[in-house]
């Protein structure tokens, strides 16, 4: 059994969105870009960890952009994971992405596909459940645990208003939520076979471009914090009341 | 045709599904068309609630396998109704549900999709302009949807709901799940609901704690804060981390993403990956020790001091607000 994990290059958390080209494109310029910690902390960690269990034979990190996204790629080598492979193109949204990760799965035989939950930039949470729609393939979304036997799948979900376990066989797309594993560092030996580690390029297959972004705006931040003395909490609560509206 | 997937929980309509509602019935308005909302295992006082929101027809689905809601089964009931209505424009909620089912009738349709929209969408000939929040909440982007059929999930808590007259038409709606063979089997339920407090994501108060608490022996004035508010309790991720509170009241980046009216944030710095779990509320309260705090920055009232004093003097004078109201 080979797992398929999904990532995607995404700026720091900690980086100062700027945009260029008269706020069309994100401006990439002195930008530290990462794994989508969702796809690493949780989704590639634990696939690892299925790995190492004896649980499956391989694990394949696939990121859908352009070469400059290699150094990201191989640092999930450095974690651990087997090879890997980038489709060569510049994915305009979650559609295009999730139709040409499904179609490498499909291809290639992987069982189950273990993606982040959502990534840091776009925050759509949607390329998981779009892999699992263009697969016809059970979805089990927000999970934070996950353990397999055989060919079934035993994984606990967050759900409204609470949790659930469930059970599914194998092949299956899991979407993966804090609680699944444990951030990992890669050791020297991880960071010096990163290098040497195979890395399939291949072209996009023909998609369609569904959605395309027109331009960004940077939030407003908040302009003044209104300080507040604590012997004066009856002003607060009527603040909130009488100005922000909110009780 | 606009179509809208709406859904029961704990014997009531969400909020968020009727917030959808109002939604569709906005873009129905700007595009000229109707809205048609589909309900999954609704009685009659649920329907009549969803038709108050804005629907002018409501296609009820009985059907006992769909109270899974497992996405795949549900998806295929809202792609049965997208066919029968003829719908170019289905509305979800970017609830746990939405983002397992919206995505996926997505790839089934090869409908382009918006999700976690923020504001009502611009028709600019065949396409839609829908705004939604990216690089989590540190800006906004304008996204085009250019595909015959649109799919738009709205970010729960964007605008508040509104009921009107009942004046919709409800017809009986038949799903076929056969061939549709999800697989999944829920062996176990667990509730982290605690009586008489709304749900995070649906919270429109929210009192916060975090390290600066220096226990969880003293969350007892923050649940107290929280109780004579009518306010629902969340904690920074060392908090949950470190076990003082439970993993689902953990709000920020990695845990829960909320946008409540009001989040009143005590002892939490403030760092960015809180930030980016909170930063959609409407009015901030800062109360921290360190009056260079981040979290200062992105605040609208802030006090700096001790929680221990400044928590208990708040919790009076909230009680003596609530008792002047009534």
């Amino acid at each position: 059994m080979k797992i398929l994990v999904p990532i995607s290059n995404v700026p720091d958390t900690t980086t100062k969105i700027a945009f260029t080209n008269g706020d069309t494109e994100f401006n990439t310029a002195g930008v530290q870009f990462i794994i989508n910690p969702y796809d690493e902390w949780y989704a590639l960690v634990r696939a690892l960890e299925l790995k190492e269990a004896g649980k499956a034979e391989k694990v394949t990190v696939i990121h859908v952009g352009l070469a400059e996204s290699d150094a990201t790629i191989r640092k999930a080598f450095a974690l651990g994971a087997d090879d890997g492979v980038r489709i060569d193109a510049e994915g305009p949204d979650a559609y295009f992405v999730a139709e040409q990760i499904s179609r490498y799965a499909q291809e290639n035989g992987y069982e189950l596909i273990m993606a982040g939950k959502e990534t840091i930039s776009y925050n759509g949470s949607s390329v998981g459940a779009m892999i699992a729609g263009f697969m016809d393939l059970p979805l089990i979304s927000l999970a934070t645990k996950f353990e397999l036997e055989g060919n079934k799948a035993t994984v606990e979900h967050d759900v409204d208003g609470g949790t659930q376990i469930v059970e599914a066989e194998l092949p299956l797309v899991i979407s993966c939520s804090k609680g699944m594993a444990e951030q990992r560092i890669p050791n020297m030996k991880g960071i010096m076979s990163a290098r040497t580690k195979p890395l399939t390029v291949i072209a996009a297959s023909a998609s369609d471009k569904l959605t395309n972004i027109k331009s960004y705006t940077l939030s407003a931040g908040r302009t003044t914090c209104k300080m507040i003395d604590e012997d004066h909490m009856d002003e607060l609560v009527n603040l909130l009341h009488t100005e922000a509206k909110v009780i | 045709m606009i179509l809208v997937y709406t859904e029961i929980n704990k014997g009531k309509v969400k909020k968020a599904s009727l917030e959808a509602v109002n939604y569709a019935t906005k873009i129905a308005e700007l595009t000229g068309s109707s809205v048609t909302a589909i309900a999954i295992n609704a009685d009659a006082a649920q329907l009549e609630e969803i038709g108050k929101a804005g629907a002018q027809k409501i296609l009820s689905v009985k059907n006992d396998a769909l109270s899974s809601l497992d996405s795949m089964l549900i998806s295929a009931a809202v792609q049965q109704a997208v066919k029968a209505e003829g719908a170019k424009i289905i509305i979800f909620s970017f609830d746990i549900t939405g983002k397992a089912v919206a995505p996926r009738l997505s790839a089934r349709l090869k409908a382009g999709l918006v999700a976690g929209a923020v504001d009502f969408p611009i028709v600019n000939g065949q396409s839609l302009e829908v705004k939604k929040n990216v690089f989590s909440g540190k800006a906004t982007a304008i996204y085009s949807i250019n595909s015959e059929v649109k799919i738009i999930s709205l970010l729960p808590n964007s605008f508040p709901v509104k009921l009107g007259d009942n004046t919709s038409t409800v017809v009986d709606f038949a799903v076929d799940l056969n061939g549709i063979n999800s697989k999944i089997i829920i062996k176990e339920k667990k509730s982290t609901d605690v009586a008489g407090m709304v749900p995070l994501p649906e919270a429109e108060l929210v009192v916060s704690a975090g390290r600066g608490l220096k226990g969880p022996e003293n969350w007892g004035m923050v649940e107290e804060l929280a109780k004579a508010l009518n306010a629902t309790t969340a904690c920074s991720r060392p908090v949950a981390d470190m076990h003082w509170r439970p993993h689902h009241e953990h709000v920020g980046q990695t845990g829960v993403a909320i946008r409540p009216n009001l989040y009143i944030a005590i002892g939490i710095s403030g760092a960015i990956q809180h930030l980016a779990g909170v930063n959609g509320s409407k009015t901030i309260v800062v109360i921290n020790t360190d009056k260079e705090a981040p979290f200062f920055k992105s605040a609208d009232y802030g006090i700096v001091g001790d929680a221990f004093t400044i928590v208990p003097k708040l919790l009076e004078a909230v009680k003596k607000f609530k008792a002047n109201q009534n």
